[in-house]
C-alpha cells in the first residue's frame, strides 16, 4: 500500500518535472529570440543549446510517463486522454525547438524597425504557450481553474495572429526588400504564431477531457 | 437425499452470484481499475462472511411470510424461483432472485393452505419501493460531498485514481458483506425451516446454528457463480448498464452496499430499538434496483432529471410485478407436479383446532365467544380453513383472529431432559432456563403457548415482559429462544433423532 503511494507521488513528480522543463524551454526560446534580434549570437547560441537539451530530457520524461501509465494501468478512464495532451503539449515544444534551429541555421535578417513587433510576437506565442503548461497542470490538480487558462491561451492566441498579421502586412508594403527575404521573414513568423495555434489547439482538446473528468 | 434437495438452492445460489456480484464489482472491472481475480476473491469471501455472520435477519422476515415446512416444498420453492429467473433473463426481461422467491413462497402457501402474513408481505413489497429511493437519496448526498470534497483538496488525478480503486475494492468489500447478508436469504432462506443441519460448538468457543451452515453452503454456491460466471456480467454492466466514471460507480456502490446493509443488519436495528427510534424492516432487497436507484440519484444530482433514463426506471416497476406473479404461478405448479407425480411431501400441515384448553385459555384471554362454540372440537386441516370457516360463520375481527389462531394451532412436544442437555447450548441459554426446561422431562404439550405459559411459570427467565419500547428487544430475543425450543422438541424432530440413533 505504502509502495502504491510512492509510486504514484513519484509519477505525479515526472509529469510535474515534464511540465517544467516545458515551461523552462518556452522561457529559454524567448531569451534566445531576443538574444536574436539584438544581435547577441553568443548568448543566442547558448539558449539555443539549452532549448535544445530540454527538448530532450522532456521527450524522456514523457516516454517513462506514458510507458508507466500503461504498464501500470493507472487511470483506464483517462489514459488516453492523458497521452495525448503530453503528446500534443510535447509538440509545442518540438516546434520551439524546431523554430530555435531554424533561426540558428537560416539567420533571417529582420529589418530594425520590426524588431520590437517581432518581439511581441515572440511574446504573445509563448505567454500561449506558458499558460498551456498552467492548464495542464490544473488539469491534473484543480479542474475548476482550467477554463481560465484555455481563455487565456486563446486571447494570446490572437494577440499573436494580430502581430503577425500586421508584420507581414508591414514586411510586404517595403519596397526595399526582395520578395525572397519577404518571404523568408514571413515563414519565421509562421513558425512563431504556430507556437500559440498548437498550444490553442491543446486547449481545445482538454476542454473536452475536462467534461469526462467530471465525477 | 437431503443434498439433493440442497441443489436447488445452490443453484439459485449460483445464478446470484453469477449476476449480483456484478452490481458490486461491475464498473471496477469492467473499467480495468480493479483485477478480476481481485474482485472475485474480496466478494468471495465477504459475501460469505456476511451470509454467514448477519444473513438471519432479511431471512427470517421471508421466514414469517412463509415457513416453508418440508425440504422438498423448499426445494420446489428456491427451484421455481431459480427457472423463473433463468426464464425471464433468457427472455430479456429484468428479475431479480429477491423478487422471485417471494412470488415463489407465496405460491407455497396458497399450495399448502398456510396463511399469506399479510404484515410481512406488505413489509417487504414496501421495501422493494423504499430500497431504490433509498438508493438514490443516498447516491445524491455522498455524490454532493464527494464533488465538494474533490473541489476544495484539489487532489492530483493519479491520486484520485488511487484512491478511486483503494474506495472500489474497500466498498466493494462493504457491498460483498451486505450482498451476502442481505441475499443469502433468498438463497437459503427457503430452506431455514426444513434445515438439515445442526448447530455446531468449535471447539466449545464459538456456537455456530445449523442457519450459518446453512447459509455458509449458500455463500459458497455464491461464490462459485462469481467466480465461474460473472465476470462477463461484469464486463456488460461495467459498459453498456451504466456507463459512469469509476468516481461515480463508487458514490453508487456506495449507496446500494449502505442500502442493503440497513436493510440486513440486526445490530443496526437492535441499535434503532434501543434508542426507542422505529426500526428498520430486515428484508432482502434486489441489489440490482438498489444500483439502478443509485444511478439516478447521481443523475439527478448532476443536472435534474434530464438525466434520468425512464427505461431503467419501468423497468423496475415491471420486475416488482411480473417477476413475483410468474414465480408464484410456476411455484405453485412445480409444487403441485412434486407432490403428485414424485409423491413428495412438499408441506407438513399444520391443523387447528379449538380444543377444550384453547378455549379455556381464549376465555381468559377474553378472547372467547360464543359464535366459536360450533367449532369447539373440530380439526382443520390447515390455517386457511380454519380462518376463513370462522371469519364466514363467526362474528369476529380481524385482530382477533389473528389470535385465536395463534392460540388454536395445534403443534406436539416432548421434553427429554436428556435432549436438553445435549442440545441447549449454555453459552446462549441461561442456567435457569436450561433447568426449567429440565424440570419439564416428559411432559407433552399440543400448542406453543402452553410451552409458553408452563415455562414463565416455572421460571422469570423465560417471561416475556410487558410490551413497552423499553422491552422490545428483550422480548424479541426471547422469541428466538423459545423458537429454538419450538424446532427441538418437535415430535416430529425428535423422533427423527431417535430414529437416527437407532
Amino acid at each position: 500500500m505504502i509502495t502504491l503511494f510512492k509510486r504514484t507521488k513519484e509519477l505525479e513528480g515526472k509529469i510535474d518535472e515534464f511540465l517544467d522543463v516545458l515551461m523552462q524551454a518556452a522561457l529559454e526560446f524567448r531569451q534566445a529570440i531576443k538574444y536574436y534580434v539584438e544581435g547577441n549570437n553568443t548568448e543566442f547560441e547558448k539558449r539555443e543549446h539549452s532549448v535544445d537539451e530540454l527538448e530532450g530530457r522532456a521527450d524522456g520524461l514523457r516516454r517513462e510517463v506514458e510507458n508507466r501509465l500503461y504498464a501500470e494501468m493507472l487511470l483506464p478512464e483517462a489514459r488516453g486522454d492523458v497521452l495525448a495532451l503530453l503528446e500534443n503539449s510535447d509538440n509545442v515544444l518540438n516546434l520551439i525547438a524546431d523554430t530555435v534551429v531554424e533561426f540558428s541555421i537560416e539567420s533571417p535578417e529582420i529589418p530594425e524597425e520590426l524588431n520590437l513587433q517581432f518581439i511581441g510576437l515572440v511574446d504573445e506565442s509563448i505567454k500561449a504557450a506558458e499558460e498551456m503548461v498552467s492548464m495542464i497542470r490544473s488539469y491534473f490538480k484543480n479542474i475548476s481553474s482550467v477554463r481560465d487558462h484555455i481563455t487565456k491561451i486563446m486571447f494570446h492566441e490572437k494577440e499573436s495572429d494580430r502581430i503577425g498579421e500586421t508584420l507581414k502586412r508591414s514586411i510586404f508594403k517595403r519596397q526595399e526588400l526582395h520578395l525572397s527575404h519577404k518571404i523568408h521573414i514571413t515563414q519565421f513568423i509562421n513558425y512563431i504564431q504556430q507556437i500559440a495555434d498548437e498550444a490553442e489547439d491543446v486547449g481545445d482538446r482538454v476542454s473536452i477531457y475536462t467534461i469526462k473528468r467530471m465525477v | 437425499m437431503t443434498w439433493f434437495f440442497l441443489l436447488s438452492g445452490i443453484f439459485l445460489g449460483w445464478s446470484l452470484g453469477s449476476n449480483n456480484a456484478a452490481n458490486v464489482f461491475g464498473t471496477a472491472v469492467g473499467t480495468k481499475m480493479v483485477r478480476f481475480k481481485v474482485a472475485a476473491i474480496v466478494a468471495s469471501v465477504f459475501v460469505i462472511i456476511g451470509a454467514v455472520i448477519s444473513g438471519a435477519g432479511a431471512a427470517h422476515t421471508l421466514g414469517r411470510l412463509g415457513a416453508v415446512n418440508a425440504i422438498a416444498g423448499s426445494f420446489t420453492v428456491a427451484l421455481a424461483a431459480a427457472v423463473t429467473v433463468a426464464w425471464m433473463t433468457k427472455l430479456s426481461l429484468p428479475a431479480s432472485a429477491t423478487q422471485a422467491i417471494v412470488g415463489a413462497i407465496v405460491g407455497w402457501d396458497l399450495f399448502s393452505g398456510a396463511l399469506i402474513d399479510t404484515g410481512a408481505l406488505s413489509k417487504i413489497l414496501a421495501t422493494w419501493v423504499i430500497c431504490p429511493v433509498l438508493s438514490g437519496v443516498f447516491a445524491y448526498i455522498i455524490y454532493k460531498i464527494v464533488v465538494y470534497y474533490l473541489k476544495v483538496s484539489k487532489i492530483h488525478l493519479l491520486e484520485m485514481d488511487l484512491y478511486t480503486r483503494i474506495g472500489l475494492v474497500l466498498i466493494g468489500a462493504f457491498g460483498s458483506y451486505s450482498l451476502g447478508a442481505n441475499n443469502i436469504a433468498n438463497v437459503m432462506g427457503v430452506f431455514v425451516t426444513a434445515n438439515p443441519f445442526k448447530d455446531l460448538n468449535l471447539f466449545n468457543i464459538y456456537r455456530i446454528t445449523g442457519t450459518q451452515i446453512l447459509f455458509l453452503f449458500g455463500g459458497l454456491a455464491i461464490a462459485l457463480g462469481i467466480y465461474t460466471y460473472s465476470y462477463k456480467v461484469m464486463k456488460t454492466v461495467g459498459k453498456d448498464l451504466f456507463k459512469l466514471s469509476p468516481s461515480a460507480a463508487l458514490v453508487v456502490v456506495f449507496a446500494e452496499s449502505l442500502v442493503l446493509f440497513i436493510f440486513a443488519s440486526e445490530s443496526l436495528q437492535k441499535l434503532l430499538l434501543s434508542a426507542h427510534l422505529p426500526s428498520i424492516p430486515l428484508v432482502p432487497v434486489s441489489s440490482a434496483q438498489a444500483v439502478v436507484g443509485g444511478v439516478i440519484g447521481v443523475a439527478i444530482a448532476r443536472g435534474g432529471g434530464r438525466a434520468v433514463n425512464y427505461k431503467m426506471l419501468t423497468k423496475i416497476f415491471s420486475g416488482w410485478v411480473t417477476t413475483p406473479v410468474a414465480a408464484g404461478i410456476i411455484s405453485f405448479f412445480t409444487l403441485f407436479f412434486v407432490q403428485n407425480v414424485f409423491q413428495l411431501r412438499v408441506f407438513n400441515s399444520i391443523p387447528y383446532a379449538i380444543t377444550e384448553k384453547v378455549a379455556a385459555k381464549l376465555a381468559s384471554q377474553n378472547l372467547w365467544h360464543d359464535d366459536l362454540s360450533p367449532y369447539r372440537g373440530t380439526v382443520f386441516q390447515n390455517a386457511r380453513k380454519f380462518k376463513y370457516t370462522i371469519l364466514r360463520n363467526a362474528n369476529k375481527s380481524r385482530g382477533n383472529i389473528n389470535k385465536i389462531l395463534e392460540y388454536s394451532e395445534i403443534d406436539s412436544f416432548i421434553i427429554d431432559s436428556s435432549v436438553a442437555e445435549k442440545e441447549l447450548d449454555p453459552a446462549w441459554f441461561s442456567k435457569a432456563q436450561i433447568n426449567a426446561v429440565k424440570k419439564l422431562h416428559g411432559s407433552i404439550f399440543a400448542h406453543k403457548w402452553e410451552l409458553v405459559d408452563t415455562l414463565s411459570s416455572l421460571s422469570d427467565s423465560w417471561k416475556f415482559k410487558p410490551n413497552t419500547a423499553a422491552n422490545r428487544l428483550y422480548n424479541k430475543g426471547l422469541k428466538k429462544h423459545y423458537a429454538k425450543l419450538y424446532v427441538i422438541f418437535n415430535i416430529d424432530a425428535m423422533r427423527a433423532a431417535l430414529q437416527h440413533q437407532e
